[in-house]
């Protein structure tokens, strides 16, 4: 009736996931009971659960990044601490056992559920407004693929609770993880939840290559958008590009951990060497589909704060798309230690080398935009120096590892996990973070507090500098990463600085909440009413903050690279436009009616209860079957209507 | 500064490369559909590097030259070829707005599908009856996720047929339905691209 699932899955003899647990779910149910005393459902249900707008769907996905950061954060601390004091003779607080899951489940949830869904969120919002359009091209898959992340986000969060997460690190390498070497639940806690927010991350790539390529403003051709346009491109052809590759490795692990196959496996003839190349053709892209994005954010910053336009826009589109072919001719050099042989081990090493080329081109253009600029020093471009300087020095590091040699003597080592998260927070976090400065006054109509929004910038730099320098240090020293106990005691010193490093990222962490909280209190005196905050440059400074939900009464009319602000220049003014009857998409429960049963398919999945996935993949079939016979999906707002709305919108938010 | 929402498409542009604003629906819908088959594609390169890498390690059980029957092979391919022709009728009945002619091409392909389906079924049970199952060995684990998934995707494609073909019945050739017939179609002919790499790569190649 149940398949594996027992009372036995509740680890009841272990106190740390207990008090874990009961943390959240006290957390889980304040949090649902004031939503139900204050009678806010039928707002969240109808504003945003069923929303297909996508600017609440990317803050959404913002959310998510945020609080599934606390959970990876969390993990973080927890290794940090067992490192620093688990040496010699102590053997710290964290068994082996629970060790291998915290750092398996910190490396997924950090790459798949908080680095994923911020960079996805802030393309959900930006992209259709600097395209000066109304909506993606596919507004309720868009919502389907955000339920689908958040799914497999809970997924994976459940595992604290019921049974146990996977010990076999977050890319899962056979034959570990294979039934023989891991039979319970664990690796399926990995496999499941990361094949449903796979399939809604595919789908917000074909949604978002489509939007950009076919949904523009008049006059929006291709070398006139907006750079973090070109990124998000990128990134989402990388996605349509490399995330089947990942499906169908999981497909192919799956099979063999549940049909008895023998893709992977030590006998019958699998090849475990096969899995390495299948993860790492799909891992090497994601790294950049994670990074891309991220420097399009620090273009925009670039050019707003500093009051000119970006420099050679060209060599920035160019230097982007290749980056996205050449992301491709790497991946091998993630294990050069596995017997490749010389020759291809050179092959890979050069063309690692060779990727840093357009990514230092990339520097030189934000140094260049930044030179002679009257820079404004808010927030996003303090993150900005600070992802120049960290992301060259991470890079460096990275351009040494591509060299062979010294990879098979730092292979696997702390010098390797300093490397990576180098640049992921150099790169990826800090972009996201500007980002979120950055847009913020869009989303909320305003702006955040200036100075927390420093205060966490600094922690999260000396913070980030404090926790991964030493790791450099020991990796030539020769500590290998992983390591649930620390055999040389003259390590600590170092781990020590470590740690601290950890907490003063938390300090960072600590300020943003502390900037949020002070920002909404303090709301009414800092409102955008003109929509544009930063003096900006594109188009999604020209509408209100927060947009209208139609974005633009009016699409746009584009006739340069930063559309607004040579609108600005012109002197545009629209007295009252001859509005047209425009048609908007209706909101869908079915996002999260599919992500719904999607969870417990996948749930009942991990635990063999094969009942429930079949009810489960029925209902899912019959909510695709009623969704695809239905053809109402819009509404339209007429131009009177519209007139009287914007009429409304601009009497309101902002003086004509 | 304020509002800059300013004129309407100029018309010598062409809508959708940029110039003249958004692309019409059924571009949108039939592009992204594209891309979506792009990324199948993918997942079944995915799958074909496995059979690829697999498709020597039999564990000293049974090869392809051992279990393989070609004729078999050749008259499902075919019933797979032709169905992609009368799928290509169909579709342009559906243009022509004739929906009788439609759904006769829609049941010819329905049937060339499903005897498709047939005959790989029937290879299936009888490799499995001679013990040649997936848990055989690396070569056959590659061979019936290949092949199967294939299948699957068939067997999807014909059900989708059924729920378009009651559609058009129900409610005519009107411009929604014709989008997801399209889709349909791309679908089809996908498939068969797919199937073409299927007969080569582990067919022709496995009999020798």
């Amino acid at each position: 009736m149940l398949g594996r699932l027992s009372w036995a899955a509740i680890p009841l003899d272990q106190p740390l996931p207990l008090y874990a647990m009961g943390v959240v779910g006290i957390v889980i149910l304040v949090v649902l009971g004031i939503v139900t005393v204050k009678g806010w459902w039928p707002y969240l249900w109808r504003e945003w659960i069923t929303s297909v707008d996508h600017k609440r769907i990317g803050v959404m996905y913002v959310i998510l990044g945020l609080v599934m950061l606390l959970r990876g954060y969390s993990d973080a601390i927890m290794m940090r601490s067992q490192q620093a004091i688990a040496v010699g003779d102590a053997q710290g607080y964290l068994p082996p056992d629970h060790y291998d899951q915290i750092f398996s489940a910190h490396g997924t949830i950090m790459i798949f559920f908080v680095a994923m869904p911020l960079v996805i969120g802030l393309m959900n919002f930006v992209v259709p407004l600097q395209l000066g359009v109304r909506d993606v091209a596919f507004p309720t898959l868009n919502s389907v693929s955000f339920w689908l992340t958040a799914s497999g986000a809970l997924l994976v969060n459940v595992s604290l609770v019921i049974g146990s997460f996977s010990r076999a690190s977050w890319w899962g390498y056979p034959p570990l993880s294979e039934l023989t070497f891991s039979p319970d639940e664990g690796v399926d806690y990995y496999l499941w939840p990361l094949q449903i927010s796979g399939i809604g991350t595919l789908l917000t790539g074909v949604n978002f290559v489509t939007t950009i390529l076919k949904l523009r403003a008049p006059g929006m051709l291709y070398f006139r958008m907006p750079v973090f346009c070109w990124t998000a491109l990128s990134a989402n052809m990388l996605i349509v590009a490399a995330f089947p590759v990942l499906t169908a490795t999981f497909a192919m692990l799956l099979l063999d951990r549940y049909l008895g196959m023998h893709f992977f496996t030590n006998e019958a003839g699998g090849n475990q060497m096969m899995y390495a190349n299948l993860f790492w053709a799909w891992g090497h892209p994601e790294v950049y589909i994670l990074v891309l994005p991220a420097f399009g954010v620090f273009s925009e910053v670039a050019a707003t704060f500093s009051g000119k336009g970006l420099f050679s826009y060209r060599s920035m589109v160019l230097a982007t798309l290749g980056i996205c072919v050449l992301s491709f001719m790497v991946w091998l050099h993630h294990f050069f230690t596995m017997g490749a042989g010389a020759d291809v081990n050179a092959v890979f090493g050069i063309m690692s080398s060779i990727i840093a080329v357009p990514t230092g081109a990339k520097v030189f253009n934000w140094l260049f935009t930044l030179f002679r600029g009257r820079i404004v020093f808010t927030t996003p471009i303090l993150f900005l120096i600070g992802f120049m300087i960290t992301f060259v020095l991470g890079g460096l590091t990275g351009v040494l590892l591509a060299v062979p040699p010294v990879d098979f003597v730092l292979h696997n080592s702390a010098f390797l996990v300093a490397h990576f998260h180098h640049v992921i927070i150099g790169g990826v976090v800090f972009g996201a973070l500007a980002g979120i400065n950055y847009w913020f006054p869009k989303a909320f109509g305003f702006t955040l507090d200036d100075r927390w929004g420093k205060a966490s910038f600094w922690c999260w730099l000396i913070g980030f500098y404090l926790a991964f320098m030493p790791l450099y240090v020991l990796g030539l020293m020769g500590m290998t990463r992983r390591l649930q106990h620390i055999p040389d005691p003259s390590w600590q010193p170092l781990l020590l600085v470590a740690e601290l490093g950890a907490i003063v990222v938390f300090l960072g962490i600590l300020c943003q909440i502390a900037q949020l909280y002070v920002s909404i209190r303090t709301r009414e005196s800092r409102r955008d009413l003109t929509g544009d905050p930063w003096n900006g440059r594109t188009l999604e400074w020209s509408t209100s903050s927060p947009p209208p939900a139609y974005n633009y009464a009016m699409l746009p009319r584009v006739e340069t690279i930063d559309a607004f602000w040579q609108m600005k220049r012109n002197g545009v003014t629209a007295a009252e436009p001859a509005y047209e009857t425009i048609e908007m998409p209706r909101n869908s429960p079915i996002g999260f009616v599919i992500a719904f049963f999607a969870t417990t398919t996948g749930f009942s999945l991990i635990w063999h209860i094969w009942w429930i996935v079949i009810v489960g993949l029925l209902a899912i079939l019959f909510i695709v079957l009623v969704f695809g016979w239905s053809e109402n999906r819009e509404h339209e707002i007429t131009a009177t209507e519209m007139a009287r709305l914007e009429r409304a919108r601009l009497g309101l938010g902002r003086p004509a | 500064m304020t509002i800059a929402t300013i004129g309407a498409a100029r018309p010598e542009l062409v809508r959708g490369r940029g110039g003249g604003g958004p692309a019409s629906t059924r571009t949108v819908v039939a592009y992204g559909f594209w891309i979506f088959l792009l990324s199948d594609f993918i997942l079944f390169s995915g799958l074909f590097a496995a059979y690829a890498v697999l498709s020597g390690n039999t564990a000293g059980g049974p090869t392809g030259a051992d279990l393989f029957n070609v004729r078999n092979v050749f008259i499902e391919t075919m019933c797979l070829l032709i169905s992609s022709y009368t799928c290509g009728l169909g579709a342009l009945s559906a243009e022509r707005r004739q929906p009788g002619r439609f759904l006769i091409f829609a049941v010819l392909t329905l049937v060339l599908g499903a005897a498709f389906l047939v005959i790989e079924s029937t290879e299936f049970a009888g490799m499995v009856s001679k013990g040649a199952g997936p848990s055989r060995s690396a070569f056959l684990s590659g061979f019936f996720t290949l092949v199967g998934t294939h299948g699957v995707h068939v067997t999807g494609g014909l059900l989708w047929l059924i729920y378009m073909a009651a559609q058009v019945v129900a409610k005519g050739l009107r411009p929604h339905v014709l989008r997801r017939l399209l889709c349909w179609s791309l679908f089809w002919h996908a498939l068969d691209i797919v199937w073409v790499g299927v007969f080569t790569l582990v067919y022709l190649i496995g009999i020798q």
